[in-house]
């Protein structure tokens, strides 16, 4: 079997051997480059031809307006076939300028922020609305649903948080004392560690790993929900969807981050005693004792109030977002990741908003 | 084209021999033995959960059998290494039965997707000529083109997909329970659509149903898979003469009943429009 050829015979052009995709050679360069003007094409020396090949000939025939000869039952039956497919079709999106673009781009970014910003307060109402309800009407506390997010939020979180935890209150001694060595005042690296963990260190560090790790679970489960239509069924069943998949993981995460936040700053806390009795040579009762003495109860209430707030704001980003699935799975996958953002980003304003907060009240 | 056909001494493009599937301890498919000849429209049907898709699966490369042969074009498709089945590959075409178009691409990028793959050299005209009228083939309109899968209705991502599968004009067809999901206009117009193809490509076409109009329409023959293997390969009527349960219940519930009656007006009008005769050949080989 031989490659496509074609040969042109005082303008007529003359098809032979295997017209087809995988086989085509140079012909279309070669008919592109055809000189003046073709009077006849013939494909009686055509053996094999499929739709590409067919394409072509029916494009010059189209062009030049010249008669076909010699095809066989088949190759007509295909010519004909391209012939009524033939009509124009946008390949691709229409095309804007750049400049144009861009700023479509900014305004409908400028424009989705705002709009997810009404749409999340918009669900804070809904959910403390959800939450009267149940107040009102405590049989309709789902406890099954609440138990199993705590395991999942909390428990479940212990050993990835402490680990976290602990080193960073390792490198926060290691950091200090060498800065403080400078000053001969090593033993402060001690309230370096105190304070900032529970003031600061522990609630923030476990919200951005509890927004990691159940923010996105929360956005990606109820997302999928959405997705096999199992929230629309709730509906129709006559179960709230706000009740039954948010209040529960809204609840246990606002309940849990206090609890997971002062377990973080222990941790940090005992990670710093150790690296300051091996490395420093202070032993652990002088470094429990001056704990005591320079972390003010204040420090761990901050830590203890900012954490529900924080907790609220994940699991309302990870709810609301994965309530907004819609269409295809590849939506999950925006909405997980919009979630994570917008919580951690959340929370660290927010996070700043309480600084300034607890120290004009003169908590500091 | 007859490189491959001839090495098998037959024309036989599918050739499934001693097939065994399993997941575990679960067993879909014991010594199972199927055939597909060129240019023939061989429907595969079977109940749910008889492993319709795995066999097809398994034909594609995209499961490897736990024993058995399987041969495509001749050549054996097992243990093959991935660069060895690429030529088998570029002969032919998968309709996966959701569509599975990349969703980052357009419906024409999408049918340009094996020709870029494959025919690099080719110019980017010529390609957007290709993916256009291959779209217009495949029932879709022209405004289809620059949209994304995601903007599509089922019935239109079907479509797309099946110009995405005859984008290289393949010589053989997989299709997946192409006709499900889509309404009795659309699986009728698709219907018509792979018969009309078959005839003008000369494609051999392997076709996964449910959808008894289909089996009656455009396949030439039928395979039945039940107990875990290809109990019965013919034309419909001679399944029907067959005494298996399962063929008889399938054919004759119902369903099957009116699916047959609709197609036999159709015969009907087929003939009164045109004298052809419509020929039934094929012999039935019975096994299990």
């Amino acid at each position: 079997m031989s490659g496509a050829a074609f040969t042109n015979e005082d303008g007529v052009l003359h098809f032979r051997g295997t017209m087809t995709l995988a086989r085509l050679g140079d012909v279309v360069e070669r008919v592109e480059a055809i000189d003046g003007q073709p009077k006849a094409v013939d494909l009686s020396g055509i053996e094999r031809i499929d739709t590409v090949g067919a394409w072509i000939i029916h494009r010059l025939v189209r062009d030049h307006d010249i008669p076909v000869q010699g095809a066989d039952s088949n190759t007509a039956r295909l010519l004909e076939q391209v012939a009524a497919a033939d009509r124009p079709c946008n390949v691709r999106p229409d095309h804007t300028p750049p400049f144009k673009r861009v700023l479509a781009q900014v305004g409908s970014a400028v424009y989705e922020a705002g709009s997810t910003l009404h749409g999340l307060t918009g669900f804070f109402g809904a959910t403390l609305v959800a939450a009267w309800g149940v107040v009102r009407h405590p049989r309709r506390f789902r406890f099954n649903a609440v138990a199993r997010q705590f395991e999942v939020v909390g428990i479940e979180a212990l050993a990835i948080v402490g680990l976290m935890s602990f080193l960073i209150g390792v490198v926060i001694a290691q950091q200090g004392a060498i800065q403080l060595r400078q000053f001969g005042a090593e033993v402060f690296a001690i309230n370096l560690i105190g304070r900032i963990t529970f003031r600061e260190l522990g609630v923030l560090m476990t919200a951005i790993m509890v927004a990691g790790r159940s923010g996105s679970a929360f956005a990606a489960q109820i997302g999928s929900m959405r997705l096999a239509e199992e929230v629309d069924a709730m509906r129709t069943i006559g179960v709230s969807p706000m009740e039954a998949l948010v209040l529960p993981r809204v609840l246990s995460t606002v309940l849990l981050m206090p609890l997971l936040g002062f377990y973080a700053s222990l941790l940090a806390l005992l990670g710093g005693g150790l690296f300051t009795w091996i490395a420093l040579d202070i032993p652990p009762v002088t470094f429990v004792s001056r704990i005591r003495e320079v972390v003010p109860l204040t420090d761990v209430l901050t830590g203890l109030i900012k954490a529900p707030v924080f907790g609220m704001i994940i699991a309302m980003a990870g709810c609301f977002q994965g309530m907004q699935v819609e269409g295809s799975a590849e939506s999950v996958g925006l909405r997980t990741t919009s979630a994570v953002v917008q919580s951690i980003f959340l929370v660290i304003i927010v996070n700043a908003m309480f600084a300034v907060f607890f120290a004009s009240i003169g908590w500091v | 084209m007859s490189m491959a056909g001839a090495e098998t001494g037959d024309d036989i493009v599918i050739d499934v021999r001693g097939v065994r599937n399993q997941f575990g301890a679960q067993v879909v498919h014991e010594d199972l033995d199927l055939a597909v000849r060129r240019g023939e429209i061989l429907g595969v049907v079977g109940g749910s959960g008889t492993g319709k898709s795995v066999l097809l699966r398994s034909i594609i490369g995209l499961q490897t059998p736990a024993a058995g042969e399987i041969t495509v074009f001749g050549e054996p498709m097992i243990g093959r290494e991935d660069t060895e089945a690429q030529n088998v590959r570029r002969r032919w075409g998968v309709l996966f039965q959701n569509g599975a178009l990349f969703s980052t691409l357009t419906v024409a990028e999408n049918v340009q997707v094996p020709l870029r793959e494959y025919y690099r050299r080719l110019d980017a005209q010529l390609l957007d000529e290709i993916a256009s009228y291959k779209i217009a083939m495949s029932g879709l309109g022209p405004e289809a083109g620059p949209k994304y899968p995601s903007e599509l209705s089922g019935g239109m991502r079907k479509r797309a997909a099946l110009a995405r599968a005859l984008s290289l004009d393949p010589e053989l067809l997989f299709l997946d329970e192409p006709t499900a999901g889509l309404d009795p206009i659309g699986a009728a117009a698709f219907d018509a659509l792979i018969k009309s193809l078959k005839e003008t490509l000369g494609l051999t076409v392997f076709l996964i149903t449910h959808d008894l109009d289909t089996l009656y329409a455009i396949c030439d023959r039928v395979a039945v898979i039940a107990d875990r293997k290809v109990v019965a390969v013919g034309t419909i009527a001679e399944l029907l003469a067959l005494d298996q349960p399962w063929i008889q219940e399938y054919f004759n519930g119902p369903r099957g009943r009116t699916a047959a009656h609709g197609a036999e007006t159709l015969h009907e009008e087929a003939e009164a429009r045109s004298d052809r005769p419509v020929a039934a050949q094929a012999n039935v080989d019975v096994r299990g």
